[in-house]
């Protein structure tokens, strides 16, 4: 910047010539350039007042804009606001494969207090309290009195007669606002399919329902996504199937006298789970209190079916003939020594009965020999056993569509040592789930494809990996047929629907170790059709005991088989399935012509 | 004649104050602010009842005393704006000198009554809060500070006044009275604004200060709560907010009667930061309307009139009166519709409070004395300027 001089020597000089004050001429440049200076100011400034001026003018208008704005708005009742989302109330049914309501929404509603709109507090918490005989007099008079309290929830759900009733005392401080609360319609029926619902965060006009168990757990994100409201989500479950499921299996743990039971229905080549019972079971609208002591499988809660991991028994004993024979080590009829007792190092193998010197692969299967089996674990081996039972599924938790599922472990021996190999083939030292067993009998008799059991509804056969050869599968089919034809489980046969299965009774182990003597799981894995399998029913009945003979009978021979048997016979009809009327044997009528 | 000319007889230098005050000053500014404090009164008539039954007074107890420290106010106001440019500059200084000790002095004489802010004096009949008094007197020192910087080899007035504001602010921020202090920092950043502040250095303290909100929000619990209570489209109906918002929806537009109005027993500072829910609930749209109007007119007329002003010194005091008062206002009623988020700051002539009201005659008194018509040597432009 050139710097302009306050003193300009020519006009400077001009004046000393002229004999003037050169002062003056300093003076007078210093006022102008004063005056221009603020000149400059006083026009940047104008402008900047003006823009202040329409700042604070639009600033008012916006206040007296909202102010409007809000007087015409209507009034509303106060509502505590929760923070961050709004609670979402839409969460969608759940129904069975046939769009049977399992789990819907139902309004009601709830109380809340504001105390400060009360008339007569005490009144009021007098006759509440003669409504709703488990409210606390002394508590509801305190919240209604407390100066500084302005809202007190009262109860969480009401029916319309108790709304009414609640009208009816005429207190302005009592009020109501809507509540969706989840109903399970068929009350106790797949009762550990759904698990239940609580709610979540509440506000006055709606409370979040939130699935604490089973699938309302499990899929939790897909029933409250309002993308698919109105849409139900589709399981796998047959209503009425379920339903006779249930009523059987109630009554036969009754008769058996077992302290529990479960029935698993599968569909071989898709993997449904169609119906899974586990009793004692609860009522999903009021779901218990989990125990705090003693064991948690005692507890209705406790889902046997996928979280209660057994030793299976002797239902095992197929995976070790399938094994032998898809390997070509045997043939169904091969001829196994059974000489008992076998000993091998300090522990002695024996059988139920003495079944002579030899045994084919099928009598093994039919008198269900533990030697015989130990001795095909032998022949195939320790590794090839476990990594045949890695791919039917038995070493690692299901992957079923419950939130229970992946914590119910199959329990395996720490060390898999020869002796583990023999005890594992007849089902003994290796706990897992009836779940677990069903999927792996359906993969032995669909043809040998891995089937992973699912409780959402499909559309098509899932084709699983191959795990045996479609001969094997043929094989294993033929033996269980002949189990209950002529074997451990002949009362397990149904007219017409030609039922395939093995029995299975395994004592029960002690906390402390060790077996007890008198407590077993009797379980009986069963095919029907035998021929051309459609489903797969575990049943497992925990510590019966059948009474009719002289001495008490647990073996599942007595136990599970007929049970199932009468299971069958009432469910297959409801699947769909026509009885197979085998041909008579030739009797003494021959047809005439007339 | 010859007294005249020989000057026995005393010479009139212009005319009788009274007839020139009359003739220079604002009129319609004068007439919002009497109409205001009416408001005041007529609203401390609906608000304050609950204030006096919980401390056990009579009825009108707080309506009394309004009206006579309004008299006060109004008197005070009367005088103030009498005076010439010199004298308020003379005043404000000396004024800001004793507010200022006053103000210092605080932590050591101060009370808070019970409130967690020591912010008072307590003079037995009334209190006296000093940061009321400092606000006028803290522009006109400012004003002066900066006028003078715009004399060349003038002295760097804009740096002493920003370091006279950042005590005052440390001053105020110890109390703790933040919106006090943001109060004060708004006038001086308005008073900069007209001075010629480089657009530049402008925006930058936008940056800094929208960086400074966002280091707040993330460290500071306290203000975070309150931004979040802010931004949430929900309001808790708990909360002062929450009973305010009501209020301005059940009074509607023209109010539910006067009386008859709910929210006066329900808020605690109904009768100071919240009065205008009060208004809103018992009188309606129309009188809060009213009563924004009168606010805008005040502001927006005085800054009108300020663009006039060629004396740099006025300009500036008079700008910062007037957006002090103004904001303030638009901040009060700003948090009561929402638009702001939630900071306790009164209602100025309006709400309840007795040195809050002098301190307010005081400035709007100036803000009339820097607002009066004066000659602004528009004839010495033009003779001059058609002269060269």
């Amino acid at each position: 910047m050139i710097r302009t001089p306050l003193r300009p020597l020519a006009r400077i000089l001009l004046a000393r010539q002229r004999g003037e004050n050169p002062d003056a001429i300093e003076r007078e440049n210093l006022r102008l350039r004063h005056e221009a200076m603020r000149d400059r100011a006083r026009v940047r400034a104008e402008s900047r007042l003006l823009l202040l001026g329409v700042f604070f003018f639009l600033a008012f208008s916006a206040i007296g804009t909202r102010m409007g704005v809000m007087a015409a708005s209507e009034p509303q009742e106060p509502r505590v606001a929760s923070s961050g989302a709004d609670i979402v109330a839409q969460r969608a049914d759940i129904v069975d494969r046939n769009g049977r309501i399992l789990a819907t929404n139902l309004v009601t509603h709830s109380l809340y207090a504001q105390p400060h709109q009360m008339v007569d507090p005490k009144r009021a918490a007098d006759r509440l309290v003669e409504l709703f005989p488990d409210l606390n007099h002394e508590t509801l008079v305190r919240q209604f009195t407390d100066p500084e309290r302005r809202f007190v929830w009262v109860k969480r759900r009401l029916s319309p007669e108790q709304v009414q009733a609640v009208h009816d005392i005429g207190d302005p401080g009592l009020l109501f606002g809507p509540r969706e609360m989840r109903l399970y319609p068929n009350g106790r029926l797949a009762a550990h399919i759904l698990g239940g619902a609580s709610f979540g965060r509440e506000g006055v006009h709606s409370a979040e329902i939130i699935g604490v168990a089973g699938i309302e757990r499990a899929y939790e994100d897909y029933l409250r996504d309002p993308a698919n409201a109105g849409d139900p989500l589709y399981t796998s479950i047959d209503l009425t199937v379920q339903a006779a499921a249930r009523e059987v299996l109630e009554g036969g743990m009754r008769l058996m006298n077992a302290k529990g039971a479960t029935s698993i229905l599968l569909d071989v080549h898709t993997g449904e789970v169609v119906s899974m019972v586990s009793l004692p079971d609860f009522d999903p609208n009021t779901r218990p209190q989990p125990l705090t002591a003693g064991d948690a499988s005692d507890s209705p809660l406790f889902n046997r079916a996928v979280q209660g991991v057994y030793e299976l028994g002797s239902t095992f004993k197929i995976f070790a003939a399938a094994q032998a024979i898809d390997e070509g080590l045997v043939g169904p009829a091969t001829r196994i020594d059974t000489k008992g007792p076998m000993t091998w190092g300090r522990y002695r193998i024996r059988d139920f009965r003495n079944y002579g010197p030899e045994l084919s692969v099928t009598d093994i299967m039919v008198k269900s020999s533990n030697i015989g089996t130990a001795r095909l674990a032998m022949m195939i081996g320790g590794k090839r056993q476990q990594e045949f039972l890695r791919r039917l599924g038995f070493l690692d938790p299901l992957s079923v569509e419950l939130t229970e599922a992946p914590g119910a472990r199959p329990l395996l021996p720490r060390q898999w040592s020869d002796i583990s190999t023999m005890t594992i083939s007849y089902g003994h030292g290796l706990s897992a789930s009836p779940l677990h067993l069903a999927a792996g009998y359906a993969t032995m008799v669909n043809g040998g494809t891995l089937v992973r059991p699912t409780l959402l509804r499909q559309d098509k056969p899932q084709q699983g990996e191959r795990v045996i050869k479609e001969t094997t599968s043929a094989a294993i089919r033929d033996m269980l047929r002949q189990v209950v034809t002529r074997g451990t489980a002949s009362f397990g046969d149904v007219p017409g629907y030609a039922v395939g299965g093995k029995t299975g009774t395994a004592d029960k182990a002690r906390p402390q170790g060790g077996y007890y003597k008198d407590r077993v799981i009797a379980t009986f894995a069963s095919v029907f059709p035998a021929h051309d399998p459609r489903y797969v029913l575990i049943l497992t009945l925990d510590e019966p005991q059948e009474t009719s003979g002289p001495e008490p009978r647990r073996t599942a021979g007595w136990t599970a088989v007929p049970v199932a048997a009468e299971m069958i016979r009432r469910t297959a009809p409801l699947l769909g399935l026509r009885p197979v009327i085998e041909p008579r044997a030739e009797d003494a009528l021959t047809l005439v012509r007339n | 004649m010859t007294e005249m000319v020989y000057g026995a007889m005393p010479v009139r230098a212009g005319e009788p104050v009274i007839p020139r005050w009359w003739r220079t000053v604002d009129k319609w500014t004068l007439c919002c602010i009497l109409l205001l404090l009416g408001m005041g009164l007529l609203l401390g008539l609906a608000a304050s009842p609950p204030l006096a039954t919980r401390n056990g007074l009579p009825h009108f107890y707080y309506v009394q005393r309004q009206a006579f420290f309004g008299g006060m106010a109004v008197l005070a106001m009367l005088f103030t704006s009498m005076m010439s440019p010199a004298q308020l500059r003379r005043i404000g200084v000396v004024g800001f000198i004793l507010s200022f000790v006053s103000l210092a002095l605080l932590p050591i004489l101060g009370t808070d009554f019970g409130k967690g802010a020591v912010r008072w004096y307590s003079l037995g009949f009334a209190s006296f809060q000093p940061s009321e008094f400092l606000k006028p007197f803290f522009v006109v020192l400012c004003a002066w500070l900066m006028a003078a910087s715009f004399d060349l080899n003038g002295p760097p007035g804009k740096r002493i006044s920003l370091a006279v504001t950042v005590v005052i602010v440390g001053f105020l921020a110890l109390q703790p009275d933040f919106g006090q202090a943001a109060l004060v920092l708004f006038g001086w950043g308005v008073m900069y604004f007209v001075a010629g502040a480089p657009m530049l250095l402008l925006a930058g303290i936008v940056g800094i200060v929208g960086l400074f909100g966002l280091f707040a929000y993330g460290n500071s619990e306290h203000f975070a709560r309150r931004i979040d209570g802010f931004l949430s489209p929900e309001v808790d109906p708990r909360t002062q907010l929450g009973y305010a918002t009501n209020a301005i929806q059940e009074g509607g537009f023209f109010g539910v009667g006067v009386g008859e109005g709910q929210v006066k027993w329900s808020l605690p500072d109904a009768h100071t930061d919240f009065i205008i829910a009060v208004a809103a609930e018992e009188y309606g749209l129309i009188l809060v309307l009213a009563i924004i109007l009168l606010y805008a007119c005040i502001t927006v007329r005085s800054l009108l009139r300020l663009m006039r002003e060629r004396n740099p010194f006025i300009r500036l005091a008079g700008t910062g009166l007037a957006c002090m008062f103004a904001v303030q206002a638009m901040i009060n009623m700003g948090v009561a519709v929402r638009l702001l988020p939630a900071k306790g700051m009164t209602l100025p002539f309006v709400s309840y409070g007795g040195s809050s009201l002098i301190a307010a005659g005081i400035a709007v008194g100036m803000l009339l004395a820097f607002t009066r018509t004066r000659p602004q040597g528009e004839i010495g432009d033009i003779l001059i300027r058609r002269g060269r």
